[in-house]
Parts: C-alpha cells; sequence; structure tokens
C-alpha cells in the first residue's frame, strides 16, 4: 500500500468504517510508515481537540432571552392562525 | 491505534411525542426542543457565519421556521437532522449577505491535489494544547477553523464537532455520502496541518509561533 492509498482510507479508518481487510493493510503500512503514522495520530488529535474544545458556547442569559423570544413569536403566530394547522 | 469514538446520542424515544405535541400546538413542548437543542444550532451557526450576531439571529429563526412548518416533518429522519439542515440554510444566507463578494456554497469543492498530500509530518507534544492557555487555544483554533472553505467547515462541525453521522450530515447538507466523505477528509487534512505548527515537540529554546498567523 502507497501512503496516497492510506491517506484515502484515512477517514473511513479513523470512523471505524472499513472492513477487517482493509484494516489490516493500512495497519501494516502503519507499522512501517512513520509519516502516515504521525500523521493519523495528529489527524485524529486534531479532531479530538475540535471536539472537546468548547467553542462557542451559548452564555446562559443569552440562551434565557433567545428561548424567551422564540417561545413569545410561537405564541403570537400561535394566536395569529397557526400556520401548521 | 484506536478509532474515534461517537458522541453518545441523546434517547430520542421521547421526542416524537414532543415534536406530535407541538404540532398539535403545545408551545410547552417546543420549547422543551429548544431546550434541547439550542446549543448545538448556536455552535452551528457561529461556525458558519463567524458572526456572533447573526448565530443569535439564526438561533431564534431557525426554531420560528421549524415551528412553522412542523407538518412538514414527517419522521422519516430525526427532528434534529431536521432541523440543523434548516439552521445550516439560514446560516449560509446570512454568511452570504454579509460576504456577497464572494461565492458561498455548500457544493464548493476546492480541488487541489497538494491540500490532501500533508507537508508537515512532525511528531506533536503529548498534551498539544496543554502548551497554552485556555484562551490563547481558544483563539488558534477559531482562527484555524475559520481558514477552511465554508463547505469543508460546515461538514467537519457537523460531523466532528456535532458527531452527527456521514448519512445524517449527507442528509442535513443535501449533499451525497461520497462527497460528505471527501471534503471529511479535505477538512480534517487541512486543520491538522494548520495546527501542526502550533501543537509540534519543539527543542529547548525554540519559540512558539505567534498566534496571529493562525490563519496563514
Amino acid at each position: 500500500m502507497k501512503c496516497a492509498e492510506f491517506l484515502n482510507e484515512l477517514t473511513n479508518y479513523l470512523d471505524g468504517a472499513i472492513d477487517a481487510r482493509t484494516k489490516a493493510e493500512l495497519e501494516d503500512h502503519l507499522a512501517w510508515c512513520h509519516n502516515c503514522y504521525v500523521v493519523c495520530d495528529t489527524t485524529k488529535k486534531t479532531i479530538e481537540i475540535y471536539r472537546d474544545s468548547q467553542l462557542y458556547e451559548l452564555p446562559e442569559d443569552l440562551r434565557t432571552r433567545l428561548r424567551t423570544a422564540i417561545v413569545s413569536k410561537c405564541h403570537s403566530r400561535k394566536k395569529s392562525g397557526p400556520e401548521h394547522v | 491505534m484506536s478509532t474515534i469514538q461517537p458522541k453518545v446520542d441523546e434517547p430520542v424515544s421521547d421526542e416524537l411525542a414532543l415534536v406530535q405535541a407541538a404540532k398539535a400546538g403545545d408551545v410547552g413542548a417546543f420549547e422543551d426542543l429548544v431546550r434541547r437543542y439550542d446549543r448545538n444550532v448556536f455552535r452551528i451557526a457561529q461556525h458558519i457565519t463567524q458572526n456572533r450576531e447573526d448565530a443569535e439571529d439564526v438561533v431564534q429563526d431557525a426554531f420560528l421556521k421549524a415551528y412553522s412548518n412542523l407538518h412538514q416533518f414527517q419522521g422519516q429522519s430525526k427532528f434534529y437532522t431536521w432541523l440543523v439542515r434548516i439552521a445550516v440554510n439560514e446560516a449560509l444566507m446570512r454568511l452570504r449577505r454579509r460576504r456577497p463578494e464572494r461565492m458561498v456554497s455548500l457544493d464548493e469543492d476546492v480541488k487541489t491535489e497538494e491540500d490532501s498530500l500533508p507537508r508537515e509530518v512532525a511528531d506533536w507534544a503529548p498534551n498539544p494544547e496543554q502548551q497554552y492557555n485556555q484562551a490563547e487555544l481558544r483563539e488558534i483554533l477559531t482562527r484555524t477553523i475559520q481558514g477552511l472553505p465554508a463547505s469543508f467547515r460546515t461538514v467537519f462541525v457537523l460531523r466532528d464537532v456535532e458527531g452527527l453521522s456521514t448519512e445524517e450530515t449527507a442528509e442535513a447538507l443535501d449533499l451525497s455520502i461520497p462527497a460528505v466523505k471527501s471534503r471529511l477528509l479535505r477538512a480534517r487534512l487541512q486543520l491538522r496541518e494548520r495546527l501542526s505548527r502550533f501543537f509540534q515537540r519543539r527543542e529547548n529554546g525554540k519559540e512558539k509561533p505567534e498566534i496571529g498567523d493562525a490563519n496563514q
């Protein structure tokens, strides 16, 4: 297996969306190709860092304000003849 | 090397009941759905629009649109996937309005071979994120993801940050499954490449890069 082929399968490999035979071939490649090992490992870390990053958390006061506005508009749409009935 | 563990889904058994009640006019039931997903919609909206006010508007407009169109929700997909689809469209509309000079499309498929071929293969420090304080890390991550094309950014956020499956992401974005996979691979590799300069193992005395360079 060449590095380019490994990279093509990287997303399927990290997501576990891959059959046992291809997985074994990829892991065989990883065992001797240090560059692909590093790319695979740091891609996985990239995903984990973003997933755990808590970027753009909705502050509680803003959350309440938005929800109150949404609910109040839902009530007025209901009174003025809801589109969903 | 182990695979990425998907986020565990919240139980959705009572969700259909909430949707049915909301359809029948129970605003309280709809409010429960808002509570359940407002944080997710806000995150997605801010990742796409890159603007706080726009993200607030997207949260309001997406939920109101969902409320008004509940009769169109047939229950074939999850309510959340259906809601995300509405929110993504609202967010893209605002992004286009703010940047009319740039074509913003989910079909945007930047074909550059070298994007897929990693240039930076230095290993990272054992706990790379701990080299920076929380504010610095936030800055690095924000600027880095903002540098991606909107179509890559959106797929990455839905799949890897929000934990939607490939199929749900395809449905929410109206893309084919191969298109989602191809954008996801390139988004992941580009983010990895850009983060490498911040997170690589450093010899003693070698300076950390300036955080303001994250988007270059």
